[in-house]
C-alpha cells in the first residue's frame, strides 16, 4: 500500500505513493524509525529476529495442527464448558466446551492460507504490472499505455480490502475464497507501485544502458537485470502485505462474511466470544493475542527485511 | 497550480466513472435476478415478472445503469427491492454517524501521534524514544476490534465509566452523545495513532537532517527552536498525506467498530444491506464509499502543493 518516491519529487509521482491504502507505510517509503541509521544496524536485525521468531511460531502452530492437536476440534463438552485454563485445557475452553489451544491452532491454518493465497495472487498480477509500466514508459509509444495502467492502479485503490472483501461477499456467498481473493486484488496496486518504482531505479542504471546498447530486448532486459534487482523490494512488500491479510482476515471473519462456522478462524472465535466478555474476557482475548503476534511479527519481519534490501537504507548506513 | 488541479479533478471523475461501472457490472452478475431474491425461491413467475416490470429490471443493462447513475446525480438512490423503502435517507443518515465517528478518531490520532512522534524524534538515542517507538510497532499489530473489546471489558463491564454500545444522536442529549463516542472513537483512534506516530518521527528525523535546520543551529537556536521555527511546516507535507489515507481507510475500517459498539453506521448499514441481499443498497452505499475516498485523496492530493511551494511550483 505504499511507494518509493518521496512525496517532496512531486512531478509526475503521486504525494500519496508514499502510502498504502491502509495507512501502513509503503515499502522503501517508510524510512522505518532508526532502522539504517547510525548505529541502527543492530535494531533492525532485531526486528527481523523477532518477527521471524513469530512467524515461525505461527507457522509451527500450524503444522502441528496437521498432525496433532490436543483435542479434537469439534469435540463437544457440555460439562467442561468455558473453564479457565487448567492442565487438561491450557487456554480453558469455549461455550460449548471446546478446547480453545485447539482452535488457535487450527485457527493459524486459516490465516497463513488466506495470507499466502491473498499474498500470492497481488504479488504475481501487481508484480508483473508495475515492471510492464515502468519499462513501456521508457519508449515513445508506451509513455500513454504506462500512464493508463497506473490511473488504473489508482481507482483500484479507492476500493480498500475490506470494502471489495464486503462486495465480493454480497455478490458470491461469504466464506473464505471470496475473502482471500479480495484481499489479493486489494493489494495488488501496492505491489504494482513498488515494482514500477524499483524498476525505474534499475532502468536508469548503467548497466541495463549497456544492455540496450547491446541490443537486448526489453523483456530480457526485464526478467535479467530487473527482476532479481526489485525482487527484495517484493519480498518487504509480500511480508507487509501478509500483515494486512491477517488483519483483513479476522475483521472479515468477525463480521461474519469470511471463514464460515464450523471452520475455526481467529475472527470468528473472537466473535463468538463477544456474549462471554463480562464473564469469560479471556475467550475474546486468546484469539486476539494471536491476531495481534502474527501482525506484528509480519510487520517487523518486513522492517528488518526492508534494512537489508531497501537501496535507500544502504545508502543511508553508509 | 491551476493545471494540477485541473488535471487531478479530471482524474478523480474518469475514477468515478470505472468505478461505478464496476460496482454496477458486478451486481449484475449476480446468479438469480434481483426480484426473485427479493420475493424468495417460492415466488411465482408472474409475480417475478411484475416486480421486475415495476423496478425496470426487465430494461437492458445499458439502460439500467444510466437511470441508477442519473438517479445518483440528483441526490436519489432510488427505492429498495427488499424492504420498498427509500435507500437516500438511510445512507444519508448513517453517513453522518460514521463521518462523526471517524473524524473525531483522525483527529484524536493526529492529537496523540503529532507530539508523540515528534518527541521520540528528538530523544531517539534515549529510552524514551526507543520506548515510543517499541510501543507504536505493538499498537500497529493490535487490531482495532481487539483495542475495541479490551476497552469494553476495562472502562465499561469493569469500571462501568462509559456504555458498552449503542448510540445517541447530538441533539438527543449532548452527554449521552459523548459518552457513547468515548470507546469506538479511542478505539479506533490508537491503532491510526501508533502508525502516524511512526511517520511523524520518520518525517521529524528526516527533516532534522536537512541543511536548513543546521544552518539554524548554526545561528544559536535550540534543535527544539529549530524545529518549531523552520522544520515542522516541512515534516508536516507525509503526515498531512497519511492522515488523509487514514481518513479513508476508516470510512470503510470503522465498521467492525460500528458493529461492535451498535452504532448505525455506513458500515453497519452495508454490512446489513449484504445479509440481507439488498443490492440496490448495497450499490449505492458501495458507491458512496467509493466517493468519500475519492474525495479526501483529491484533497490531499490538492492540499500537499499548497502546504510545499516546491511541489507547486514543480507543479
Amino acid at each position: 500500500m505504499n511507494e518509493n518516491p518521496s512525496p517532496t519529487s512531486a512531478g509526475e509521482t503521486n504525494p500519496r505513493d508514499a502510502v498504502r491504502a491502509d495507512g501502513m507505510p509503503a515499502a522503501g517509503t517508510t524510512r522505518t524509525p532508526a532502522t539504517g541509521r547510525r548505529g541502527g544496524g543492530l535494531r533492525a536485525n532485531a526486528s527481523m529476529i523477532i518477527g521471524a521468531i513469530l512467524v515461525l511460531l505461527i507457522v509451527l502452530l500450524a503444522l502441528v495442527s496437521f498432525v496433532w492437536t490436543p483435542y479434537d476440534p469439534s469435540a463437544v463438552d457440555p460439562v467442561a464448558r468455558l473453564q479457565s485454563s487448567s492442565l487438561e485445557h491450557p487456554l480453558g475452553t469455549d461455550k460449548f466446551g471446546r478446547d480453545t489451544l485447539t482452535w488457535v491452532m487450527y485457527g493459524a491454518r486459516i490465516t497463513l492460507m488466506v495470507g499466502l493465497v491473498a499474498v500470492g495472487i497481488a504479488l504475481l498480477i501487481g508484480t508483473p504490472i508495475g515492471i510492464i509500466a515502468a519499462v513501456v514508459a521508457q519508449y515513445p509509444w508506451g509513455v500513454w499505455l504506462g500512464a493508463v495502467i497506473m490511473r488504473a492502479n489508482d481507482i483500484l485503490l479507492a476500493f480498500p480490502a475490506l470494502l471489495l472483501a464486503i462486495i465480493f461477499a454480497a455478490v458470491y456467498q461469504p466464506g473464505t475464497g471470496p475473502a482471500m481473493v479480495a484481499v489479493g486484488i486489494a493489494a495488488i496496486p501496492g505491489f504494482a507501485r513498488v515494482a514500477r518504482s524499483g524498476t525505474m531505479q534499475v532502468l536508469g542504471s548503467e548497466y541495463v544502458r549497456a544492455a540496450k546498447a547491446s541490443n537486448r530486448s526489453a523483456p530480457a532486459i526485464a526478467v535479467v537485470h530487473v527482476l532479481p534487482n526489485i525482487a527484495g523490494m517484493v519480498i518487504v512488500q509480500a511480508s507487509v502485505a501478509f500483515a494486512i491479510s491477517v488483519l483483513a482476515e479476522a475483521g472479515l471473519s468477525f463480521l461474519g462474511l469470511g471463514t464460515q462456522a464450523p471452520v475455526p478462524s481467529w475472527g470468528r472465535m473472537l466473535q463468538e466470544s463477544q456474549q462471554f466478555l463480562s464473564t469469560h474476557p479471556e475467550l475474546a482475548l486468546w484469539p486476539g493475542l494471536f491476531i495481534a503476534l502474527a501482525v506484528l511479527g509480519f510487520n517487523l519481519l518486513g522492517d528488518g527485511l526492508r534494512d537489508r534490501f531497501d537501496p535507500k537504507m544502504e545508502v543511508r548506513r553508509g | 497550480m491551476l493545471t494540477y488541479v485541473a488535471n487531478r479533478a479530471l482524474q478523480f471523475a474518469l475514477a468515478l466513472i470505472v468505478a461505478s461501472v464496476v460496482v454496477f457490472a458486478l451486481m449484475s452478475v449476480l446468479p438469480g435476478n434481483a426480484a426473485q431474491v427479493a420475493l424468495g425461491t417460492n415466488a411465482t413467475p408472474e409475480a417475478v415478472a411484475a416486480l421486475e416490470a415495476q423496478y425496470g429490471l426487465d430494461q437492458p443493462p445499458a439502460t439500467r445503469y444510466l437511470g441508477w447513475v442519473t438517479g445518483m446525480l440528483g441526490g436519489d438512490f432510488g427505492t429498495s427491492y427488499v424492504t420498498g423503502a427509500a435507500i437516500t435517507p438511510v445512507i444519508v443518515g448513517s453517513v453522518q454517524v460514521t463521518g462523526i465517528l471517524v473524524v473525531a478518531a483522525i483527529a484524536l490520532a493526529i492529537v496523540i501521534a503529532v507530539p508523540l512522534g515528534t518527541f521520540a524524534a528528538l530523544e531517539q538515542r534515549n529510552w524514551i524514544g526507543v520506548t515510543i517507538s517499541a510501543l507504536s510497532q505493538i499498537g500497529i499489530a493490535v487490531p482495532n476490534f481487539l483495542a475495541a473489546v479490551i476497552l469494553v471489558i476495562v472502562f465499561s463491564l469493569t469500571l462501568g465509566w462509559f456504555p458498552s454500545q449503542g448510540w445517541m444522536a447530538p441533539i438527543e442529549g449532548f452527554g449521552g452523545f459523548l459518552a457513547r463516542l468515548v470507546l469506538p472513537v479511542v478505539s479506533l483512534a490508537l491503532v491510526q495513532a501508533a502508525i502516524l506516530t511512526r511517520y511523524v518521527r520518520s518525517a521529524v528525523l528526516d527533516v532534522m537532517r536537512e541543511d536548513y535546520i543546521r544552518t539554524a543551529r548554526a545561528k544559536g537556536l535550540t534543535r527544539t527552536r529549530a524545529l518549531f521555527a523552520h522544520g515542522l511546516r516541512n515534516a508536516a507535507i507525509p503526515v498531512i498525506t497519511v492522515a488523509g489515507v487514514q481518513l479513508a481507510t476508516l470510512l470503510v475500517g470503522a465498521v467492525i467498530i460500528e458493529q461492535i459498539f451498535v452504532i448505525p453506521g455506513i458500515g453497519s448499514e452495508l454490512v446489513r444491506a449484504v445479509a440481507n441481499r439488498d443490492l440496490l443498497a448495497v450499490q449505492g452505499i458501495v458507491m458512496v464509499l467509493v466517493l468519500l475516498v475519492l474525495i479526501i485523496n483529491l484533497i490531499v492530493d490538492i492540499l500537499v502543493p499548497v502546504v510545499d511551494p516546491r511541489i507547486r511550483n514543480a507543479a
